[in-house]
Order: C-alpha cells, then structure tokens, then sequence
C-alpha cells in the first residue's frame, strides 16, 4: 500500500468511525422562536443562531466570541488603513454544489442591510463600508471612508448568501426555503413557524464534519414546559433553564446542565442630565433638583447595592457581581476596576454631604419579562435603596410597554441589559455612555443621557485605532472613566444555563446562543 | 330568515370596523414596536430606517386609513417580524388550533352530558355527588397548573405520551390534520384534555340543572304516565329540552376555545393562533393583532348566527326573524 493510499484510507476511517460514534438525530428545545429563515431580515438572536447553522460568514465567533477563520481564511487591513482585504477559503461550496467565491460577498454585503421591510436588518454593521473590490475569485477588498478598526467583528455577523440564488430573493421565498442556500455545515430542510426548524446534515462542510445527521429546533416558551420536555426525553438539549429549577435538576441524573457567563450586563442606567427627572420627587411630594447630576449620589447608590446578595438571593447563585461592562476576559475589559463593595454607611455619607441626608422618593422602572429575574432584581435593588434612607417605589412592566418608554426618557433610573454582540467593549460604550448623537450613531440607547466630552474623546481615539493592543488599551480607560462616573450601575452578568441528556453537554456560548455544533458527548 | 341574516351581516362590518380601531388605537398606546424589534447595536440611523420600513412614520390616523383601504381589497398587511401577509400567517396556524378545540370539544359533550345526565337523575346518590364535587375542581384548578401536571404525570413520570408539540399530519379528503395519524393523537390528548376541563365542568352542572328542572315538568310525568319506557323519556323527550341551553354555551365555548386556547397552546408548545397572537402580543406586532381580532369577531358573529338558527331546529316555538337583539 503506498503512503498515500493509506492517508486517504485512514481519513475515510476518521470520518467514517469518529462523528458515526454519536451520529443521530439532535433535537433542541428554544424559549423562542426564530421568526424569519431569511438570514437578513431580522437582526435578533433568535434568528441569528439558527442562521449560524445554514450559513458561514467570512469570520466566525467561538464560544467566547473571539473571532476565527470562515469563509475567509485570513484578513487584515492592508498598508492603507481605508482598505480591509479578506483572502477566501478556496473550494468550498454551497448546498446546491455551486462554488462559494468572492462575487457571493460582494453580493452578502449589498443584500444585508437592503432587506424591504425589516425591523432591524444588518445595516449596522455594513454601514462602513464605501465599497466592495473583488479583486479576484477568492480575494476580495473592502474600502472604508475612515478607519474601522471593528471591520472584522461586523462581518462576523453577516450570513454568507449565495448571489445565484439570493439576487431579488423575498424574505418569503427564504422562508419557504428554495433560495435559503448557505455554504453552513447544516441545510434547511423544513420550516413551520410556530412548531419547527428542521436541518439536514451538510455532507461536503469544509469544515469539521457536522456531528448530527438531523437537527430539528422547536420553540418552547413555557420554562417549565421546556424542562419537562427535556425530563420526558422528548428533547436533548433546552436552552435558558429557569434559575429556580437548577438546583433541583442539579441532582437528577437524568439531566446534565452546562452553564456559562454571557456577555449580558445588568445595569442601572441613571437620568444625569436634566434638572428636573420625571420619577424623583422630595420626599411625600413636591419637585426636587435632579440629584442624580450630582456624581455623589450616584456613587451613593452604587454602594447601597449589595450585589452578592442579589447573586446569591435573587439569581440562586447563578449570576457574577459586575463592576463594569464586561465580564473579564473580553477585549477592552479594564483590569483596574473592581466590583464596588456593598457600603451602605458611606452610601448615606455621600448622600449627606450631597445635601440628601434625609432622602428623597424614587421610582425605579424595568422589565419583567426580559431577563433573567428581572423584576425581583429590581425589588431587591429598591429595598437595598430603602436601606438607605430613600423612599423608593418599584414600578416593573412588560418589555413591549418598558423599552418605548425608556428610549423616551420617561425614567430616572431604570433596569435595562446589555449584549456585546461584537463581544468586545466599544459596543457598550459606544451604546450606552457616550454622548447621545444621532448624527454620529452614538449614545443609541444611552437612556441617561450622560455626556462627558473627556470619554467621547477617547472612545473616538479608541475607534479610529487600528492596533489592536493600542484600542484595547483605550477603550479599557474609557471604561474606566465611565465607572468613576458612575455613568451607569452595572450589578451582575447573566450566566446561562443549558439543560441536556446526560449523555451530553453543551459548550456554553457568551453570545447565549444555542448552536447543534456546541452540542457534544458528555466527558 | 333572509332579512335576519342581512341584519346579522351588518352588524358584524360594523363591529369589525369599530373593533380594528379600537385595537390599532389600542397598540398604538401600548408601545412602539421598533423599540422591541431594533437590535440593541443600532444607530439612530438603523432605528429610522425600520420606522420607515413597518410604515410607522406616518400619523396613526392617516396608517389606520391606509390599513382600511388595503383591507378592502382583503389585504390585512404584513406582519412586521414574519414579513408574511397576516392573514397567511394565521390561517397556517388555525388547523391546530381548529383540531385542538374540536376534539375539546366533543370531550366535553361525550363527557359532560351523560355525567351531567346521571347527577341530575339520581341527585343524592354518591356517583352523583362525586360528580359534581369533581366539577368543582376542573373549574377551580387553573389551567396552566392542570397542563403541567399533566405533562409530569404521563409524560415525564409515566411516559406514556408525548411532552408538548403537533404530532405528524396527513393529508384525508383534502383536509391535512394530525386527527389522521396516531402520532398526531398521541400529542393532542393531554392538550385537549387540558383545554376540555374547564368546559366538561360547565357542561356537567348545566346538564344537571337542566334536567332537575325538566323532570318534575308536568310533560315528563304525563310521558311517563303514557307508560313510555324510561330510556324513550331520557333520551328524546328530556334531552330535546336541555339542549337549548347547552347548545348555547357549547357553541359559544367553540369559539373561545379557538379564540383564547393561549395557555393551553403555550403550555404544550402547540403551534396554533393562540400562540402566534400572544407572541405577536409580546412584541407589538400590529398587522397580526389587528387580523387576528377580526378573525376572532368574525367567528363569534358566524357562531352565533348558528346557535340561532340551531335554537328554531331545536324549538320549534323560536322563530328567527323574532330576534332582533
């Protein structure tokens, strides 16, 4: 047998004995569901994990969103900082056998902020983009006005489409899946909204073999619907595991839990810019000046918040204290903040030299049915608040009545979350503490209105800076800037939780999606 | 009869009409759906642009003027997160919703009238106590409560039946339900019985108290007197005269149950209408709302319309164009 003939014959073995150990049929349980097949016309996570499986984009996110080679093999900004060059994996195809090239990113990239009708496409992130240079059939140019050091993150959400069959393709027609066409380790096979996703294992995947031959996603909104299904072996894997349930499932041996911290942070964002904010009053009544400008109160009820209590009470245990944007270990994450230790005395301290020692009456406002916990959180936060001598009231409200309200400045101090979905630190910062500018697109959801030039300064240095050691080390003094502030008050990550066969275990994802190629046998 | 119907039909357009304003008003004072359905990482920019794209930046009067005028054509607009016509989206979903609430129910009429039957014949004996103690609990327990415990009885613990979902559909004089396959009935019998408690209770006590008041009637005792069997004054003279009652709550029963199977649906993941309206509830999706709505009116108008023409086959006293309420 010649050497050659015995590398192949070994790598048929491979691919033969290694995935067959544990090929089956993989069925994953969702709270909710994805509400379009057409991979641009809803930015949601909902749809975006789904997408993950049909699709590749030119650079994937790992489980902790550090970014890694798709379809492209290798990228970079070129000598001009203006022009990104993107070298394309070669010999890959699409479900239907036509070669994937660089024509098809050329298309992707038009498509996926031009979608009629969507309620939030993918502009956001193709925004920079003066225009797309093919250069030849797997190399391909990307010209910018200015520099945009986040290029690379952007385009690791943006599904690869195949120009054949998505030129002048519907939304519907993906949904009806004739022109959902990917190059993804996964192919659509069937989609009934409302009941399931079906997906057929893609045997040419550049990639590592896919692992299932089938994977079907159903959407189960009920928690204790989900977890039942999982007990009832009807399901292998359910996604968000309700945090009451964990503990008692952690003894069942026939589940297996796989938990994680997600790029979630829970904050309080805090009206610091009028004079007078709606939902603060003196106590029993009567218009105050907003205390919320002044930085020691602010500080104030930073300490008044006992986050360990609300790790351990209100989330069980399953959640981190949070002392800026990001959990540790993402880029622009500052290593010189720590979480602020619960002080109530010096809480009253500051609020007394602030001209505030005998309080005043506050209405906090948040969600209650966006995240995990999220109006026991707010109760807890408000009786912490009490503690400290202020009258405070809860007021919490379905997320479709709360975030309209909150992006029209109706509140003071209001409980909101906050995704990385680039999974580093310009997204929060840029989001949610600078300057509110529309112009710009900055400050989209910075509710408070804090504006601190200083910061705006940096965070502008910060993302013209190409060097990746340079921008991470600006935008983690950014942070810093904001915390000493108190622009907003983070109190912890979300962690998530997967519940599967204990057979099984899933890697958990920052991104908190769930994904069939996080799914692996149990060690 | 005609002129009943055509009274009838008027009606219902100006119930439709009066109903899509008060819920395009009414959604619009809830919240802004952009709000919901932006990503997070949008800019200003992103956000007026899906404003400009669900038709949101013009005055609610002059959208609400516009949804009219493409209504009339039968065009209810698109749902702003399928990006489907709304109409699609919901007729897709009312087979399982249809089948749920059928076999619901027959549940409760093949359930309900004959114990309701049998408590009213023989009020103080135990059977008939039992009955009726047990009515109480399938009208007190809530509905959400029942639908768990029943999945954790015969799904998890027993094993018996499948824990939530639609089972395989096929497709049986042109008509594609999961009623033709056993697959499809392993998965709705927890879900209907669920669904089918509450109203089995109603039937029950409705049948009781009908049949207690009937059979002291003097037409009871003279059928008797005539010396027709037990079974013949049961069966045809007694049931002839309770069913005008029970075909009223039954019939307008039907349609909550399709209407409002919402716990029933999100608890068993069943993918239904209910489903989709609370989903699309949760996320302000107006077109699907508004649709949705008028579906619903329409069917309570058409229900009821038959339960009317059912009294007159039933009593043949009831004469239809006497009803002008």
């Amino acid at each position: 047998m010649s050497l050659r003939k015995f590398a192949l014959a070994a790598t048929t073995a491979l691919v033969l004995t290694a995935p067959a150990a544990w090929a089956e049929d993989l069925v994953i349980a969702v709270a909710s569901e994805a509400t379009s097949m057409d991979p641009h016309f809803h930015n949601t996570g909902n749809n975006n994990q789904i997408m993950r499986h049909i699709y590749d984009r030119l650079i994937n996110q790992g489980p902790n969103q550090e970014l890694l080679p798709g379809l492209a093999e290798s990228w970079g900004p070129t000598d001009d900082p203006n022009v990104w060059e993107f070298n394309l994996r070669q010999g890959v195809t699409f479900h239907d056998g036509t070669p994937f090239t660089a024509d098809d990113v050329a298309f992707t990239l038009g498509r996926a902020g031009d979608v009629p009708n969507s309620p939030s496409g993918f502009g956001t992130y193709t925004a920079d983009i003066a225009s797309v240079e093919v250069i030849d059939d797997h190399t391909v140019r990307i010209h910018t006005d200015a520099p945009v050091p986040l290029m690379a993150n952007n385009l690791s959400t943006i599904s690869i489409v195949s120009r054949a069959h998505g030129e002048g393709a519907t939304t519907e027609q993906y949904n009806a899946g004739d022109v959902a066409i990917g190059t993804g380790p996964y192919r659509q096979t069937e989609y009934v909204p409302g009941d399931r996703i079906v997906m057929e294992a893609n045997p040419d995947y550049w990639g590592e073999a896919p692992a299932w031959d089938t994977v079907t996603v159903r959407p189960i909104s009920s928690s204790a619907s989900r977890v039942a299904a999982l007990l009832a072996g009807d399901v292998d894997v359910i996604a968000n595991v309700p945090t009451a349930d964990i503990a008692q499932l952690e003894d069942n041996p026939d589940v297996s839990l796989s938990q994680g911290v997600s790029n979630r942070v829970i904050y309080l964002h805090l009206d610091s810019d009028r004079e007078q904010t709606p939902m603060i009053t003196a106590i029993g009544g009567g218009d105050i000046e907003n205390p919320l400008l002044d930085q020691r109160v602010r500080e104030a009820l930073s300490l008044a918040i006992d986050r360990e209590a609300i790790v351990e009470e209100v989330m069980e245990g399953i959640a981190i204290p949070a002392g800026q944007l990001l959990p540790e270990g993402f880029f622009g994450v500052s290593d010189n903040i720590d979480v602020p230790e619960y002080d109530p005395e010096r809480a009253q301290e500051l609020l007394a030299e602030a001209g505030y020692g005998d309080g005043f009456a506050v209405t906090l406002h948040g969600p209650n049915d966006r995240y995990i916990n999220d109006a026991a959180v707010l109760q807890a936060i408000a009786q912490m608040f009490s503690r400290i001598g202020l009258e405070t009231q809860v007021d919490a409200m379905p997320r479709s009545v709360y975030f309209g309200r909150a992006s029209d400045l109706e509140f003071s101090v209001m409980l909101v979350g906050w995704g990385s979905g680039t999974g580093e630190a310009s997204s929060p910062l840029r989001a949610l503490i600078a300057t509110n500018n529309p112009d710009l697109g900055w400050g989209a959801s910075n509710r408070g209105r804090y504006s601190n030039p200083e910061f705006d300064a940096i965070l502008t240095e910060a993302l013209q800076t190409v060097n990746d050691a340079e921008r991470e080390a600006l935008l983690a003094q950014a942070t810093e800037i904001a915390m000493q502030d108190i622009a907003i008050i983070p109190t912890h990550f979300q962690v998530n939780t997967w519940g599967t066969r204990p057979d099984l275990q899933y890697i958990p994802r920052t991104d908190e999606y769930t994904l069939a190629i996080g799914v692996v046998p149990a060690d | 009869m005609t002129v009943f119907i055509i009274r009838r039909t008027l009606q219902a357009v100006i119930v439709l009409l009066v109903m899509s304003a008060i819920v395009f008003l009414g959604v619009f004072a809830i919240g802004d759906p952009v709000a919901i359905l932006i990503s997070p990482d949008a800019t200003q920019a992103d956000i007026d642009a899906a404003i400009r794209n669900l038709g949101l930046d013009k005055p609610i009067w002059e959208q609400y003027l516009v949804f009219l005028g493409n209504a009339l054509q039968g065009n209810l607009g698109d749902s702003f997160v399928y990006n489907e016509p709304a109409i699609r989206l919901i007729l897709q979903r009312m087979p399982a919703t249809l089948e749920l609430a059928v076999v619901a129910v027959l549940l409760s009429i093949f359930v309900g009238i004959p114990l309701g039957m049998w408590a009213g014949l023989r009020p103080s004996g135990v059977a008939g106590k039992s009955i009726m103690v047990g009515s109480i609990f399938g009208f007190s327990l809530p509905n959400f409560w029942q639908g768990i415990m029943l999945i954790l009885l015969f799904a998890v613990i027993l094993g018996w039946l499948p824990a939530f979902g639609r089972g395989d559909t096929a497709e049986f004089l042109g008509i594609r339900s999961s009623l033709w396959t056993l697959d499809g009935w392993a998965h709705i019998i927890l879900p209907a019985i669920n669904l089918a408690l509450f109203n089995t209770s109603l039937v029950i006590r409705l049948t009781r108290a009908s049949v207690r008041e009937v059979i002291g009637l003097d037409y009871v005792k003279f059928a008797r007197a005539k010396g027709l069997s037990r079974r013949r004054v049961v069966g045809v003279h007694v049931m002839k005269n309770i069913m005008i009652p029970l075909v009223t709550v039954i019939g307008l029963e039907l349609a909550s149950l399709i209407a409002f199977a919402v716990v029933t649906e999100t608890v068993f993941a069943w993918p239904g209408m209910g489903k989709l309206i609370i989903d699309s509830i949760f996320v302000l999706d107006r077109p699907v709302i508004v649709a949705y709505m008028m579906i619903i009116v329409l069917m309570f108008i058409a229900i009821n319309l038959i339960v009317d023409i059912l009294y007159s086959v039933f009593d043949p006293r009831v004469r239809l164009s006497d009803m002008k309420r």
